[in-house]
């Protein structure tokens, strides 16, 4: 033990991530299939770091647009004659055609003025508003279309990431795996496992399920595993699967979107990445797609004004994506405020015309049957789900 | 099985090479010794987190106004403010790992997550360690209406909870900026701090001691302050009790409705409570709550004799070791298993410490004093125990045995050492049966037997 030569160094070598060997698998259990309450799949990617909408979806057509803002060195398409999407999401174009793909612009959450990335984003998940203080609501609003919902199976609900996002954190049971996660078991180890576990059922039976989900994403790997940089596609990949079986609600994050500078440089990846994680769910959904809804929602939106770095600062309203064949796409919803001094917010950013909540409500309602009282009472307590957008289809 | 086979277990963070076996009162002795864990890894104070703060704060305005040089400035100090957030972080673990006062680590956590103020802005995350450094490990075998005083003068706290932003709606400062009240910490200083959800008290309790709680704030020069101005005029009832006058608004009034709020029964209940089930089991004896609240209801909460009556109950000198270790606890106790010191822990370059605890950590499902809320980290060990959490603590177990097994020896012993008495047969055959000693250390990290306590 007090070897010299075992330092902390060759300790930390080894804590990275491990290989993996097909096995047989003692701990599998059966997975039973059971009825699921929803045809509907909701797929919820939260944005962290605060997505720039005005970059993403330019509203080209507004005269005051030019002057706030260089398009940081990246080309646009024109969508409808006054908003144009950023090209790092050109690959989804073919979805805007199809129909299949929809934004929502000038939206936002309540929150307000402090612009912190922690506190919008625990507002974000909470679905709480300026008549509740977040820390008051301890669930996320994903949790609770779960818990009003009865016949809620263990994997109804799926957070995927290393994270557990509080957006689904609560009562309702709701599964967690992230397929980076990685059981480096041989035969006999794994025959070991089950026995060092077997008197202990919590043990026992999360080992058991651990290793069913460490083999369900090793078949599914089979195209060569994750790309480098791109580890949203793993997620999507498992996503998609797990949505063809009993999964209703699934979340995961994209993270990296705070361009305060470097905007030229950053945009266009995180984009990729977001089209990328978008057309893998639709292949991986299948026929599946048609019922599906994707909403992709950050905390904020940035400052109205490029600032001095190439970039853009905290703002407040933004934009939000919508994607699935359920979405009635091709359209962009907005009740545009314009971006003169007067009509921006605190004179600096995109004024908020709606709530990104509304939306989601609105979706839960045509996609999971969900009354318009449970979800201004329950899910998004005090909101005002106001008049339908019709988004879905 | 003699006590000392598992006190350190239930009251420490087990067994290591530097970490002997004790017994309960030997751990309890170790309280009333000089803090020798802190001074030897010390946090940053709060008074130089300031200046970090200053400095950044004063760089991003620099840099909003596009001032000649203020993107390195700006650079400069967000890199100082997160270095501050990495070294409290290898601090606060090292002490643990250290070994030296286990159960003085584990009361510190404990009362860390009772007070939870997760960090929400650059500051705060460069001193949610130095929060717990000064609002609770000072206290936590003093008096508890101490520690909540510390608590609620320290700017983490009124940060998370809003505080610093709750303004009397009749105050000086309210007419001026049209700001108003935030009931939110009155809320939790009720709900969570002190008496206990349902405990009696009503909204009009909750929202007089918004208004008694107005005046706390924060600056960037002292770190705490008290602003009369924005402190609403006049005399708050709460629980029955006038507090305040017509007179200037004083910080004493609101020690004052601390002090109470200490020594209410409800506070005392609640706290026995959550230590009972902190130490011993999600659902322990009515005894062990019971008397826990006595003592703390005759010695008018002090923290050290509440302790006391903990290390000497006889529900804690018995098995079994029901509690799940919570992901920190896990990854510092293997680590002091296997033998690694504090210095070791203090010495990990940013990417060692994110790739060797940082990041299993949030995959085990514990961010680093981040919990969703302010209640703080759950207590079921099922929350901790999912397929991603236990998959993440075997792929972890594994990855450093892979390492440590030379130096970690046979199996065999390692297993006597790290869990003695308590392994069962069937770990005992299985790490006897593993193809590798790597595979064998890996089995008894793995463990149920490892993870309880």
């Amino acid at each position: 033990m007090n070897d010299p030569t075992w330092t902390r160094r060759n300790l930390l070598k080894g804590v990275g991530m491990l290989g993996c060997s097909a096995a047989a698998y003692p701990l599998m259990t059966d997975i039973t299939f059971a009825s699921a309450p929803w045809d509907g799949r909701l797929v919820v990617i939260v944005l962290r770091g605060a997505m720039d909408g005005l970059d993403v979806l330019r509203p080209v057509g507004d005269r005051n647009f030019a002057a706030l803002r260089s398009p940081f060195g990246a080309t646009a398409t024109d969508l409808d004659g006054f908003f144009s999407m950023h090209d790092g999401l050109s690959d989804v174009l073919p979805l805007w055609r199809t129909g299949d793909l929809a934004f929502a612009h000038a939206v936002s959450t309540p929150y307000r003025d402090e612009r912190s990335h922690f506190d919008g984003q625990d507002m974000l998940e909470a679905g709480s508003g300026q008549n509740i203080a977040t820390a008051q609501v301890r669930d996320g609003w994903l949790n609770r279309l779960l818990q009003t919902t009865p016949g809620i199976e263990a994997e109804t609900g799926f957070a995927i990431g290393r994270d557990n996002p509080r957006i689904l954190i609560g009562d309702a049971p709701v599964a967690n795996w992230s397929p980076e996660t990685q059981l480096r078991l041989g035969p006999a180890a794994e025959g070991l496992l089950a026995e060092i576990y077997h008197d202990d059922p919590l043990f026992r039976d999360a080992a058991a399920e651990a290793v069913a989900l460490a083999r369900s994403v090793e078949t599914m790997d089979s195209s060569g595993g994750p790309a480098p940089g791109r580890p949203e596609r793993a997620i999507a990949e498992f996503a998609a699967a797990k949505m063809q079986q009993d999964t209703r609600v699934v979340s995961f994050s994209i993270s990296g979107w705070d361009t305060h500078r470097g905007q030229a440089n950053a945009m266009p990846n995180l984009l990729e990445r977001l089209s990328d994680t978008i057309l893998t769910l639709r292949q991986g959904l299948g026929e599946t797609w048609s019922q599906t809804a994707v909403l992709a929602v950050t905390e904020f939106g940035r400052t109205a004004r490029e600032n001095g770095s190439g970039g853009t600062d905290h703002g407040t309203g933004g934009a939000m994506v919508m994607a699935g064949g359920a979405i009635r796409g091709g359209q962009v919803y907005t009740r545009w405020p314009g971006l003169s001094e007067a009509d921006l917010y605190d004179r600096r950013d995109l004024m908020p015309t709606a709530d990104v909540r509304s939306y989601a409500g609105w979706v839960m309602h045509a996609l999971m049957g969900q009354d318009r009282s449970t979800i201004e009472g329950t899910i998004f307590p005090g909101l005002d789900l106001g008049q339908n957008p019709n988004v879905i289809r | 099985m003699r006590e000392q086979d598992f006190a350190q277990v239930r009251f420490g963070y087990g067994f290591g090479p530097r970490v002997p076996a004790q017994n309960r009162a030997e751990m309890f002795a170790e309280l009333s010794r000089p803090d020798r864990a802190q001074q030897q890894f010390p946090i940053m104070p709060m008074r130089q987190a300031l200046q970090l703060g200053r400095e950044f704060r004063d760089a991003a305005r620099a840099r909003r106004n596009g001032e000649i040089g203020a993107e390195a400035r700006y650079d400069t100090a967000q890199t100082a403010l997160r270095s501050a957030s990495g070294n409290g972080m290898r601090a606060s673990l090292a002490r643990i790992v250290e070994g030296v006062d286990p159960l003085r680590e584990r009361l510190t956590w404990f009362w860390a997550d009772h007070f939870t103020a997760a960090p929400n802005s650059p500051l705060t995350r460069a001193t949610v360690t130095t929060y717990v450094d000064e609002a609770i490990r000072p206290h936590i075998v003093g008096r508890f209406a101490d520690m909540l005083k510390a608590v609620v003068r320290h700017p983490a706290m009124l940060t998370y909870l809003d505080q610093q932003v709750s303004i009397g709606p009749n105050s000086l400062a309210a007419t001026r900026t049209g700001r108003g009240l935030n009931e939110n910490f009155a809320r939790e200083l009720l709900e969570l701090h002190t008496m206990g959800v349902g405990a009696g008290y009503t909204q009009s309790d909750v929202r007089e001691a918004a208004e008694l709680l107005t005046g706390l704030s924060i600056d960037f020069d002292d770190g705490f302050v008290f602003r009369p101005r924005a402190a609403e005029p006049g005399p708050e009832t709460i629980l029955g009790r006038s507090y305040g006058s017509d007179e200037r608004a004083r910080l004493a009034d609101i020690d004052a409705f601390l002090e109470d709020l200490a020594q209410r029964p409800e506070t005392a209940e609640h706290l026995a409570q959550k230590l009972a089930v902190h130490f011993v089991d999600d659902a322990p004896s009515t005894a062990l709550a019971e008397d826990l609240a006595a003592v703390y209801r005759e010695t008018s909460g002090h923290l050290g004799a509440v302790t006391e009556t903990l290390m000497s109950h006889p529900d804690t000198a018995t098995l079994p070791l029901r509690k799940v270790k919570p992901p920190m606890a896990f990854i510092t106790s293997a680590l002091i298993a296997l033998g690694l010191g504090g210095s070791e822990i203090a010495g990990l370059s940013r990417p060692e410490l994110g790739r060797m605890i940082v990041r299993p950590l949030a995959g085990m499902g514990q961010m680093f004093m981040r919990p969703a809320g302010p209640d703080g980290w759950p207590e079921d060990g099922a929350h901790w125990i999912t397929p991603q959490g236990l998959a993440t603590r075997i792929s972890w177990a594994t990855a450093v045995a892979d390492r440590a097994a030379d130096a970690a020896g046979d199996p065999r012993s390692f297993l006597d050492r790290t869990l003695g008495a308590l392994a069962g047969p069937r770990l005992q055959f299985a790490v006897s049966a593993a193809e590798t000693r790597a595979e064998g250390i890996a089995l008894v990290l793995a463990s149920a037997e490892f993870n309880r306590r």
